[in-house]
């Protein structure tokens, strides 16, 4: 019995003929409606008027202080379009001009200078793909309250290809003591937030960075200069940047010395937890969804490590008894968001879905449960726990 | 024969000689492209103080917790309460010694942050939160001199200065430990 929608019954020569004369008929003797002209072009793009996903955050009375998440359901691929990146501010989001913006690099240095935007931009650049994911990131997953969308749970996470010059290659001009084992970063917002960074680390891969997605940074990613910190947590990467000074210890700023600090339950603190450790989440279909009947779908989700590169990430579809290598869709890069898919029939019952990934450490990411025998319940920053998402008989997906 | 021979291995060494002074150069540092202007004195001064644990970077200057006491119900009290209790969206500054290793750790000024050099640093740099950057050098020592009073860390008349506030000892010093991570294997 072929579906209703099936004309083959009626393509005999005879109704082919009739249809058509009837047809022609009737076009020819009414007017055509012309097809709409199109807008205009536009200096500066926008999106479609029907896509509508945003960032979120809660109201607060102090606007400019606080987060803002990431729709990462709604995203494709693994490049965070800007106007989507996270947000934490400190004191809001300061309107610096280019022109009179300028670095200083200062401290335990032979010659300490002061660099222009268009100093830097006579250097050699480079343009690099990578993460930045907040510490405290799925921090209420950690206390048991799990999120109910990738954006509520996971969306202190964005990823992007950032472009500027290596903080190597400016510490080459200042020429750093041989004393120096630390770098100060400052930030030039109200607050003007700072964070003590290894000189190892500055030395490795961390970049001075005055672009984003191949346009100068978005104000509410620090313009017109930030620091990127490949795969360290996000209060490191300071934005705004505006000082950095050579010194021999850490400076023991409120960021490192009280916050994003990791809370045991002996009463100790971890402090300098500065690596993001391997962590992947579903997006699709994730909590909030709606699958529309059993049938073929694509799970499909983001992975992503602070010590390197993602090198396999397993699905289960089915509580957790079974787990199946899900495609990591290259180019996979270290330190940057890899996205993985996996083909996926589901059968109409009720079954959670779930993504652990492991990186080229060796590392596997851990359960909650694992992870709260190893810290407690107080160390909510860098929780990197499997999510689950649960779908329901009606084709619902929820995050319980 | 053997003359040349000698020749030939001197040359070879100095060659080899001079690659091996490129390699050490490289080594040490890649040519500079001299590219940024040297920083002033004034350049230093306008980006204000960065103070670390052992009082680098202090400025000279000094308050007391009485002085302290009437900048901070002006300036401070409405968001951190008369008390340093907090409010919400606001943290409280004041309580929770002891409480770290309980089942409600209570994180404050006075319970969790390990040097008083970093209380000066994050007042002087960031409060108050509508205005930073309005206090002097001298009602941060006394703004800082009486948080510490009120958690009893300090005396209620102290004065704290560039000497003495680094040498305060926190209750929580020795409360942090390096990152053993990965803790999960």
């Amino acid at each position: 019995m072929p579906p209703p929608t099936d004309l083959r019954p009626f393509l005999n020569r005879r109704n082919f003929l009739a249809l058509g004369s009837v047809g022609l008929g009737a076009v020819a003797l009414r007017p055509a409606k012309a097809r709409e002209l199109g807008g205009p072009r536009q200096p500066y793009g926008d999106r479609s008027p029907f896509e509508k996903t945003v960032r979120t955050f809660g109201a607060s009375p102090t606007p400019g202080t606080g987060a803002s998440r990431t729709p990462l359901q709604d995203l494709h691929g693994t490049i965070t379009p800007s106007a989507l990146h996270f947000e934490r501010h400190h004191s809001g989001i300061p309107h610096l001009d280019p022109n009179r913006h300028e670095l200083l690099l200062d401290g335990l240095v032979d010659r300490p200078l002061v660099f222009s935007l268009r100093d830097l931009r006579r250097l050699p650049t480079v343009s690099r793909l990578h993460f930045i994911e907040c510490a405290g990131n799925s921090g209420r997953e950690h206390l048991g309250r799990p999120g109910e969308t990738a954006q509520i749970s996971h969306g202190l996470l964005s990823n992007t290809e950032w472009t500027g010059v290596t903080l190597r290659t400016l510490l080459n001009e200042v020429g750093v003591q041989p004393k120096a084992r630390w770098l100060i970063a400052e930030g030039a917002d109200a607050s003007k937030p700072s964070r003590s960074i290894p000189l190892a680390k500055a030395l490795d891969d961390v970049l001075v960075a005055f672009a984003q997605n191949g346009e100068a940074l978005r104000p509410a990613q620090g313009y017109p200069l930030r620091l990127v910190v490949p795969g360290w947590e996000g209060n490191t990467h300071i934005k705004w940047l505006g000082r950095i000074l050579a010194s021999e210890k850490p400076y023991m700023t409120r960021d490192e010395a009280a916050y994003y600090t990791d809370l045991m339950p002996d009463g100790k603190a971890r402090w300098f937890t500065f690596v993001m450790e391997a962590k992947s989440v579903i997006t699709a279909p994730s909590g909030g969804q709606q699958l529309d009947g059993p049938g073929f779908y694509q799970v499909s989700g983001l992975a992503w490590s602070g010590r390197g590169r993602i090198t396999r990430v397993e699905v289960s579809t089915d509580e957790g008894k079974s787990w199946t290598d899900a495609e990591l869709n290259g180019p996979v890069v270290p330190k940057a968001a890899t996205r993985f898919s996996l083909p996926w029939k589901w059968d109409g019952s009720e079954t959670s879905l779930q993504s652990r990934c492991t990186d080229d450490t060796g590392y596997i990411q851990p359960t909650r449960q694992q992870l709260l025998a190893a810290r407690g319940i107080n160390a909510t920053d860098h929780y990197n726990g499997i999510k689950a998402w649960f779908v329901h008989r009606d084709g619902k997906v929820s995050h319980a | 024969m053997l003359k040349y021979t000698l020749l030939a291995s001197g040359v070879l060494a100095a060659l080899v000689a001079a690659v091996a002074a490129v390699a050490d150069a490289a080594d040490a540092a890649p040519p500079r492209h001299d590219v940024g202007r040297p920083a002033t004195a004034s350049d230093v001064r306008k980006h204000g103080f960065l103070v670390g644990p052992t009082g680098e970077g202090l400025p000279r200057g000094s308050g007391s917790a009485i002085e302290g006491r009437t900048i901070y119900l002006e300036r401070c009290a409405s968001c951190h309460g008369a008390r340093g209790e907090g409010m919400p969206h606001f943290p409280p500054l004041v309580g929770g010694q002891g409480s770290l290793a309980g089942p409600k750790p209570v994180a404050t000024v006075g319970s969790f942050w390990p040097y008083a050099t970093t209380v000066w640093d994050y007042i002087n740099r960031a409060m108050p939160y509508q205005a930073a950057g309005t206090l002097r050098p001298d009602d941060v020592y006394a703004v800082t001199a009486y948080v510490l009073a009120m958690n009893g860390i300090v005396r209620e008349d102290a004065r704290l200065d560039e000497k003495t506030l680094p040498q305060v000892r926190m209750p929580n010093r020795d409360g942090f430990v390096s990152d053993p991570r990965p803790d999960v294997k």
